[in-house]
């Protein structure tokens, strides 16, 4: 079957998550052959989740990691002592 | 991934049977998908950090409940949602909280915008400060359906499953708005797409 870019649009998140059943994935592939327009739309879609993956680009707050472990050692620290006394 | 499920199910078990100090170890691990599943919630660094460490007392002290049929991530992963709710509640209190929407509708524009001018973009081109911080942006903005399972599909690459699970949504809701989420970004970040050069217009000088 020949697709129509509206149509490669809707499965485009299908198709990065490798999830279209064999026969969709050859047209699609078949139409980006072609399709310039849906192929930028297919690069650029990627481009950005691999940068959302990045961890550089989502940074925790600087400290957090200390911050959260020396909360829990109290929370460790008083759990202990409440087993203690029973 | 089989040797993590087992040596975690081994700290667990050492955990309850009193080495407790091996929680650090337990969820050293999840430490950014926990802070990161708060923010996309509360959407500010401060409640998503109290909310973290809530998280992580929560789930010490109820992991004697912890069943071993769901993944330990997944599990902890369902207490940040709930932390996060939580205190979304409470910062908007009920009114609004009925407001922010649970089902996807359909109005909005969910198609891709094309790009005329496109040459391949080199990722490292792409790497820069400013296309980072346009996506922070852009991802805060998204409604917060779409940027719930955006954050766990795509930053924390949970499986389609998982994400179901942990926000208690079925796996078709998490595919849809997936791809909602993915094309309402691709249409907002196309302006940093289209050319290498620093595009200055639209994203900065934008409120969060």
């Amino acid at each position: 079957m020949k697709l129509d870019c509206k149509h490669v649009w809707e499965h485009i998140s299908e198709y990065i998550d490798n999830t279209v059943d064999a026969k969709l994935r050859e047209d699609i592939e078949r139409h980006l052959e072609h399709c310039e327009i849906c192929s930028a739309i297919l690069d650029s879609t990627r481009n950005i989740l691999v940068l959302t993956a990045d961890d550089r680009t989502f940074e925790l707050p600087v400290g957090y990691s200390e911050r959260l472990h020396k909360r829990l050692a109290k929370e460790l620290e008083s759990s202990k002592k409440d087993s203690h006394s029973k | 991934m089989r040797t993590t499920e087992t040596s975690e199910a081994g700290l667990i078990a050492r955990i309850l049977a009193g080495d407790k100090e091996l929680f650090h170890e337990l969820v050293r691990p999840y430490e950014r998908m926990v802070y990161l599943t708060l923010f996309s919630i509360v959407r500010n660094e401060t409640e998503a950090e109290d909310g973290a460490q809530e998280t992580m007392i929560s789930a010490y002290r109820h992991l004697t409940s912890f069943r071993g049929d769901a993944k330990f991530s997944t599990w902890l992963v369902t207490i940040a949602i709930n932390e996060g709710r939580k205190r979304l509640r409470k910062a908007k209190g009920v009114a609004e909280e009925s407001i922010e929407e649970q089902t996807e509708g359909h109005e909005g524009d969910f198609t891709p915008a094309p790009l005329t001018d496109w040459r391949e973009i080199p990722l490292e081109a792409l790497e820069r400060k400013e296309f980072r911080e346009a996506l922070r942006v852009a991802v805060a903005e998204l409604p917060g359906i779409y940027r719930q399972v955006f954050t766990l599909r795509d930053l924390e690459e949970l499986n389609v499953e998982e994400t179901a699970q942990a926000l208690g949504i079925t796996t078709g809701a998490v595919k849809v708005r997936l791809h909602r989420a993915r094309m309402m970004l691709q249409r907002r970040l196309v302006p940093f797409l289209k050319t290498t050069a620093p595009a200055r217009k639209g994203f900065f000088g934008r409120a969060l």
